[in-house]
């Protein structure tokens, strides 16, 4: 308002700028990470975003566990799709190992996979939705979040650390009853994401929060390393379940939504999207799975059922090969980097093994971190109010920050 | 005056009302001071420096754009009170309170042009 | 004034004080309740039948808890503020008319506390005190979240003030009157047999630019700024706890059926009944009633303050700023002259 050359400065009579922290314990830190930001009145002259709150160590501690036994921690790198981790970490190691798991296997992982993204969006559109004050879109999506945990119940025991996969297979076939209840939810969910559209979709205000916000084109989200739903939203249609099938993705069809501003409004409608394709997805996926078996015939890799292990002395040499110490399943020397795609975005694991039953250097290369980085950029002039909203879009997740 | 005094009444009792209140609470809590527990909540963390600083001289420039217009405004009620009854008299009155809106909107005008209404 | 007088007027305050109060915390449970109700939950329903007793439980809670003063704050400021937002909110319900007046032993008695010459004038004079406590609060907490709360809600709250007040000058125009009684007999009419001589019916602009703007001055989402919690933490009352902590929420309920009153009052009618009214029936029904409908218009914008509340998203400063001076202010302006010239033209 006023011109900054004409502008006298008084000694004493400037304005000071603030530092405030968001974080680590704030309610729009989903996650406890640390927002500092520098003020000026109600604007941001700078952030600086810092991790190192939820420290876990999971890479140095992998150098110590099995390949099997990794899959419980990666449970708890994304905490909002746990699945979508095992399922990744067991695609890398079986790479590793040269093992082609059947596809019925495949089928399985696709179709938990897209329900545990389906989840994770939830969650991330919920609380992105919540954090510009609309509570009950939020709680209209964490309810159907329950119904999907209640399937994941079904499936794999637990509802949050699933350690469904294993190395050649899965954890367990999926169980009869999981099949209604899954389709449908299949069939009621859609009437709750609808109402969730006209609550937030076209909304003014949610617009006029979201829109020109945060804004990364095509070229720079590439060159910051943006992955999934942050670098589709600015319109470069990169995923890798198409541009690098896995797990027979290419046998599903569906569709790559992308947004073409690259706001903090074009990712939140590429979540909602996605959405509507795992759902499709999903559904192709129980209608078409395959007969058979979900483990390889290994028993060097795979372990017995419990059954023949007190039953038979085979099995129960095989069983204590895998699970006793200084044995378990070897996979050859050598190293290897494999992607996936999670629900945040690239989640690739880079194994490098001596050939002996736990690995010798494990890096993840989760979406979040790469995410994080273009805060400073992008709130850089903006409003306070604007960090939550940038925040919640890109959707940081503080256990993938620091593993 | 005497109408006031209900309004006088109702502000003793609206007054002592919040005194009870607050000093009920000030006997029946407990009070366990510690210096961590008074420090201001940062997110968590000691915070960094005061809540004591000079912010952006803006909102000291709404407060007078306030006072300009709500000046205005009250300038507006005498007159809307008396409105219709001095209608009767002719239209002059209403030709009165156009010519003032009108300066007003003038002012207004140069304020927008000015971008005294930016808040980015 | 004779001491009969006095006895009279102290008994209405008592009721009237007793009623907002607990209007206030019904409201409280009301705004609970519908939450869970429109977000698929249950809401507090566990302390007395369907959780009626909840604001009594939560008030045993609050009193009993240690209250924290931050350690760098102004003190007497921070116990103080509570109270200079509290008060002003009590001292409004003085002028707002809940009935016709009613006879007893011989005696008129109007149903309301004070008919001031200024009625709409004193709301807005006392109306605007309340920011005092937040931008005070704020500053005495010592907190840079609260200041910053502090600092948008007297911006917000004298941004749309001015709206607020422009946009009754047709009201106060049609009435001729700023007592809040005049303006509602003005109302008393039918047109054409059927349609209340309501405000709302006539000034539909203003009645939204008015109702908007209460929307901001009580501080509710979307125009919660001050509060912002995924922002600033608790905005201004970040570092209140206890029962000062309680007073601030007391305050902003008060306000809620307060405004909720003043609304039903200038573009509602009031205690105006229409239709039944002219069915005969004994005198003290008919008051009864007029009190009642009072309430009703009240409380359905009560409900409509809470439901708005649970369904909209937030804005931001400088979108609730350019929404007050750009497009509020000459709306108001506007109104306030055409409604000029068509009472100009109807007389």
């Amino acid at each position: 308002m006023v011109d900054s050359q004409t502008e006298t400065k008084t000694p004493g009579l400037e304005t000071e700028t603030v530092t405030i922290s968001m974080g680590p314990q704030h309610p729009a830190t989903h996650g406890t990470l640390r927002l500092q930001i520098d003020l000026d009145g109600e604007t941001i002259l700078k952030v600086v975003p810092h991790l190192g709150y939820l420290h876990t160590g999971f890479e140095k501690l992998a150098e110590h566990l099995t390949y099997n036994q990794f899959i419980t921690l990666s449970d708890r790198m994304n905490y909002l799709s746990p699945l979508n981790n095992n399922i990744g970490f067991a695609i890398a190691c079986e790479k590793l190992f040269g093992i082609k798991v059947t596809k019925k296997c495949e089928y399985v992982r696709v179709l938990m996979a897209e329900l545990s993204r389906i989840a994770d969006h939830l969650v991330s559109i919920g609380t992105a939705a919540l954090d510009l004050g609309a509570f009950t879109a939020f709680l209209y999506f964490f309810e159907q979040r329950e119904k999907l945990y209640d399937l994941f119940k079904i499936a794999t025991g637990t509802r949050l650390t699933t350690s469904y996969t294993r190395i050649g297979g899965m954890m367990r076939e999926l169980p009869d009853e999981f099949f209604e209840p899954a389709r449908e939810f299949l069939v009621k969910f859609p009437s709750v994401f609808k109402e969730v559209d006209t609550l937030l979709t076209r909304n003014k205000i949610f617009l006029g929060r979201t829109r020109n916000i945060g804004v990364i084109d095509g070229e720079e989200a590439i060159n910051y390393g943006l992955t999934g739903p942050c670098l589709r939203g600015s319109g470069v249609p990169w995923d890798i379940r198409k541009s690098e099938p896995y797990s027979s993705y290419e046998d599903f069809d569906f569709d790559i939504p992308v947004g073409d501003r690259g706001d903090a409004y074009d990712r939140y409608w590429v979540r909602m999207e996605e959405i509507n394709q795992s759902l499709i997805i999903a559904k192709q996926a129980l209608e078409n799975l395959p007969e058979g078996s979900v483990n390889i015939d290994d028993p060097k890799i795979i372990l017995p059922d419990k059954k023949d292990v007190h039953n038979n002395m085979e099995e129960l040499i095989h069983h204590f090969m895998i699970t006793m110490e200084h044995k378990g399943i070897r996979p050859p020397e050598g190293e290897i980097y494999s992607s996936t795609e999670s629900p945040n975005g690239e989640l690739g694991f880079y194994i490098v093994s001596d050939g002996s039953n736990n690995p010798y250097r494990l890096r993840v290369r989760p979406p979040s971190l790469n995410n994080y980085q273009v805060l400073p950029m992008m709130l850089k002039g903006k409003m306070l109010s604007d960090s939550v909203a940038v925040l919640g879009s890109l959707n940081i997740i503080a256990g993938e920050l620091d593993r | 005056m005497s109408e006031y005094i209900p309004v006088l009444i109702l502000g003793l009792f609206g007054s002592g009302f919040t005194v009870v209140i607050l000093l009920a609470a000030h006997f029946l809590g407990p009070r366990k001071s510690d210096p961590v527990k008074d420090i201001a909540y940062e997110s968590g963390i000691d915070p960094v420096g005061d809540a004591r600083f000079r912010f952006n001289v803006k909102f000291y420039f709404l407060a007078m754009l306030f006072i300009i217009f709500d000046i205005e405004i009250v300038f507006l009620y005498p007159w809307a009170v008396v409105y219709k009854d001095l209608l009767s008299l002719g239209n002059f009155i209403l030709y009165e309170m156009i010519s003032f809106i009108a300066l007003l909107l003038i002012g207004y005008l140069y304020l927008l042009k000015k971008g005294a209404f930016e808040w980015d | 004034m004779d001491s009969a007088d006095i006895f009279i007027v102290v008994a209405k305050i008592a009721v009237v004080l007793m009623i907002l109060l607990t209007a206030a915390a019904m409201t409280i449970l009301a705004e609970r309740r519908l939450s869970a109700f429109i977000q698929d939950r249950l809401g507090p329903n566990r302390v007395g039948p369907q959780g009626l007793l909840q604001p009594l439980a939560d008030l045993f809670k609050l009193i009993f808890k240690e209250e924290l003063i931050t350690a760098r704050g102004d003190k007497v400021i921070f116990i103080i503020a509570p109270a200079i937002i509290l008060i002003p909110a009590f001292l409004l319900f003085a002028v707002i008319p809940f009935g016709d007046s009613i006879t007893i032993a011989g005696k008129q008695i109007a149903l309301q506390i004070a008919n001031l010459d200024f009625g709409l004038l004193y709301i807005f004079a006392i109306g605007s005190l309340g920011v005092y406590g937040i931008v005070l609060g704020a500053w005495a907490s010592n907190n840079k979240y609260s200041l910053f709360g502090g600092l948008r809600a007297s911006a917000q709250m004298i941004s749309y003030e001015l709206s607020l007040g422009l946009s009754v000058i047709g009201v106060i125009m049609v009435a001729g009157s700023l007592k809040l009684p005049d303006i509602v007999a003005q109302q008393h009419t039918m047109f054409f047999g059927i349609i209340p001589g309501w405000n709302i019916f006539f000034q539909p602009l203003a009645f939204i630019l008015f109702v908007i703007a209460i929307f901001a001055e009580t501080n509710r989402l979307p125009f919660d700024l001050a509060e912002a919690e995924q922002e600033l933490v608790a905005g201004y009352h970040t570092e209140y706890s206890g029962m000062k902590f309680s007073l601030y929420l007391l305050a902003e309920y008060i306000n809620l059926v307060i405004a909720s009153a003043l609304i039903a009052t200038l573009f509602l009618g009031g205690w105006h009944l229409p239709w039944i009214e002219n069915i005969p029936m004994p005198n003290w029904i008919l008051q009864l009633l007029q009190v009642l409908s009072f309430s009703l218009k009240t409380i359905f914008f009560i409900i409509t303050f809470i439901w708005v509340r649970w369904t909209l998203p937030r804005f931001k400063y400088n979108q609730l700023m350019a929404l007050g001076w750009k497009v509020f202010l000459p709306l108001a302006i506007i109104n306030a002259m055409v409604t000029a010239i068509v009472v100009a033209i109807i007389n």
